[in-house]
């Protein structure tokens, strides 16, 4: 259990003063991540929006050290990078334990580093990857990716006169991760700043390759205000639609258990992506449908938890 | 030490004896045998390298520039698609001035999908950064991998060593190997100026940049690239000091009073020098100039070599699909175009997909040249 009492004291790795837009979920998520982080640690980071607005020359928000490379290549490149440490270590040159961690979008990691990431977990590479998951490609300007949820809108899956918006649910990436047997995989989000914490501290302590998908509300591309971020992550974990959890050594353990389940809608009103869901009987009943969806993932990860204890 | 070695064998040899840091690959035709014979060398311990088996050329080498951005002695080995496949990655390794080495067998691209041995992949990836040589033997492709690492580390520049494939790359020749030690000793260690994992320093490798920065950052990259030749040369000659070998970035073949000459890389020089040789003995003054370094070109060198010539026949074992002439052959016109004489010259494209080059090709070529003939824009040798 992680105290903010201490983390506070931890030096900042990721500096104010980058060009995130106000409110970005994913600026949070990072700098919570690096503040948990047990140091030294060396940072990997496709194209994206954390690269574009952390890194624009002359400037860096980076205190780590931190390569970009190209797209879809944050597994790829940190494959590069965790095999020289193994080099250096075995030869002496190194004497230091580092760490290594990949900050990737969901459109570096769902969609074009896919490749690239079940590569990298098959090959064993001891390294955190950690998808910033805004559910879009929003650097680009708000296009769908295999990580936006059914019926939202984004420039790519716009809500038409007969198409309400995207018509495929979510890649469950977990799931993906968890069948190449890493060593901890889990799911976070922003808002529950602990549980995120000390997932990342399990997974740099895991003997082998470590996953986290957090949730990180966009209110660009998500369309809601930007003082809502934490509230949206907090209602996404409330309603389900984001469980937080872990899996390790074969078993999956719920972190955070709803007191109360709420309606899926609660999450997507104060949305703009979801808006043209709550007119009419169509958009009905795709929020219905995303309802259904959500409650079978629950009730699977539930049985899921339940197979493992 | 003599060997009897393919090209493949030789340029795996020439891996063990660098002993890179870190390899990354991915299998394909015909450069395969590269990447594997290392890898018997790595698990039986013959070498210090850590060797990743990556997914695809693309992360090969992304992997690479992971490697080299942390300081470590970086190779790959690669050809036709897969080097396709990298393509977006060369321009990275070559604007982060990772001096990363790899090996090609020289194969045609799809489609049609063909294994054999053409320029198509080398010459596709011809602005992306990369030092490119072109070997004609065996023997050239062991010594030029040797020196590349040297030279690459000293420009701060990644390179390319082609050899033909299936022509070089499976073809088993006499080879003049060195001791292991030696060549060793002689690349020495190599010290890159900052390291990613220097981690009290932390730096921020391949930043984005806008208008003000972009333009700037590819000017130094230009301005490595122009500095290279004498690099090249100096390594050159320090290697021959070595190992008693020698070469140029170009060489010129019984060129001495000749009227027409044959401009071209890689294996078909042997061929060519057969067919010269052939001429040569029917009093006809014929030659060859033998490009061996394509990037950065050699354009000094190259123009004071071809000027005092009245034609020369430039071989281009790859077609630009530009309907004007081959990649080679339009940087020659241009490299010759502001001498008050300039020498004519011809367009030959020939063996694409590893179609046959044979000395009886060759000799028409040398006949069309001194004729001086150019009855198309381009000539195609061979084709049915």
């Amino acid at each position: 259990m992680a105290r903010l009492k201490d983390l506070c004291k931890n030096p900042e790795l990721f500096s104010s003063g980058h060009r995130a837009c106000a409110g970005c979920g994913e600026a949070l998520a990072v700098r919570q991540i690096l503040l948990a982080a047990p140091q030294p640690v060396v940072g990997i980071m496709p194209t994206g929006c954390t690269e574009i607005f952390s890194s624009i020359y002359p400037h860096s928000a980076w205190q780590i050290p931190m390569i970009h490379t190209a797209f879809e290549t944050a597994a790829s490149t940190a494959s590069g990078v965790e095999t020289a440490y193994r080099f250096h270590r075995k030869m002496g040159n190194i004497g230091d334990d580092l760490k290594f961690i990949a900050f990737g979008g969901d459109g570096g990691t769902y969609d074009i580093g896919l490749q690239a990431l079940s590569g990298a977990f098959e090959r064993r590479h001891r390294f955190l990857y950690v998808c910033t998951d805004n559910e879009g490609y929003m650097n680009t300007g708000i296009q769908r990716s295999s990580a936006t949820p059914f019926g939202a809108h984004t420039t790519t899956s716009p809500a038409g006169k007969v198409v309400p918006g995207k018509t495929m649910h979510r890649k469950d990436i977990m799931e993906i991760v968890i069948a190449h047997d890493v060593a901890y995989a889990g799911q976070a989000t922003i808002a529950f700043w602990n549980d995120l914490v000390t997932k990342v501290r399990k997974a740099l302590a895991a003997d082998g390759p470590s996953f986290l998908n957090v949730l990180v509300p966009c209110p660009l591309g998500w369309g809601h205000a930007g003082n809502l971020t934490v509230e949206m992550s907090k209602l996404a974990a409330d309603t389900c639609f984001w469980p937080l959890y872990e899996y390790e050594g074969g078993s999956y353990r719920v972190t955070y258990e709803p007191k109360e389940k709420r309606p899926v809608e609660e999450f997507m009103k104060p949305q703009g992506r979801f808006s043209h869901l709550f007119k009419d009987d169509t958009g009905r009943a795709v929020v219905a449908e995303l309802q259904r969806h959500v409650d079978a993932q629950w009730a699977r990860l539930q049985k899921r938890q339940a197979a493992s204890a | 030490m003599i060997l009897a070695k393919t090209g493949n064998e030789a340029l795996a040899y020439a891996m063990k004896q660098i002993n890179p840091d870190v390899v990354a690959a991915y299998p394909i035709t015909p450069s395969t045998e590269i990447v594997q014979i290392f890898s018997q060398y790595v698990n039986d311990g013959l070498v210090d390298s850590e060797f990743v088996a990556v997914e695809s050329e693309h992360s090969a080498m992304a992997a690479c520039i992971g490697s080299a951005a942390s300081g470590c002695r970086t190779m790959t080995a690669t050809a036709s698609q897969g080097l396709a496949l990298m393509h977006e990655m060369l321009f990275i390794a070559g604007g982060l001035r990772l001096p990363i080495v790899m090996p090609i067998a020289s194969r045609s691209i799809s489609s049609p999908l063909n294994i054999h041995g053409d320029h198509s992949d080398s010459f596709a990836s011809r602005d992306s950064g990369w030092l490119q040589f072109f070997c004609e033997s065996v023997q050239e492709g062991y010594d030029t991998l040797i020196q590349a690492v040297k030279i690459a580390e000293r420009a701060s520049l990644p390179a390319i060593v082609a050899v033909d494939g299936f022509i070089l790359s499976h073809c088993m020749e006499r080879l003049e190997a060195f001791d292991d030690a030696k060549v060793r000793g002689w690349l020495g260690k190599w010290k890159p100026n900052w390291n990613l994992l220097d981690y009290r320093r932390p730096i921020l490798v391949g930043p984005a940049t806008m208008q003000d920065y972009y333009f700037e950052f590819k000017r130094t990259q230009i301005e490595g690239m122009n500095r290279v030749l004498p690099i090249i040369e100096e390594v050159q000659a320090d290697f021959a000091r070595e190992f008693g070998r020698g070469y140029g970035v170009i060489e010129e073949y019984r060129t001495e009073d000749a009227e027409a000459v044959v401009l071209l890389m890689g294996s078909a020089c042997g061929t060519m020098r057969e067919a010269v040789d052939a001429l040569r003995a029917e009093g006809k003054k014929v030659g060859m100039v033998k490009l061996r370094v394509f990037r950065p070109l050699p354009h000094p060198v190259l123009k004071q070599a071809l000027a005092r010539f009245k034609t020369v026949a430039v071989m281009d074992r790859v077609d630009a699909v530009n309907s004007y002439g081959g990649p080679l052959f339009t940087e020659t016109t241009s490299l010759l175009y502001d001498l008050a004489q300039r020498p004519k010259v011809l367009s030959y494209v020939y063996g694409l997909g590893g179609k046959e080059f044979t000395p009886l090709d060759a000799a028409a070529v040398l006949e069309g040249a001194l004729a001086g003939r150019k009855d198309e824009p381009v000539t195609y040798v061979g084709v049915r």
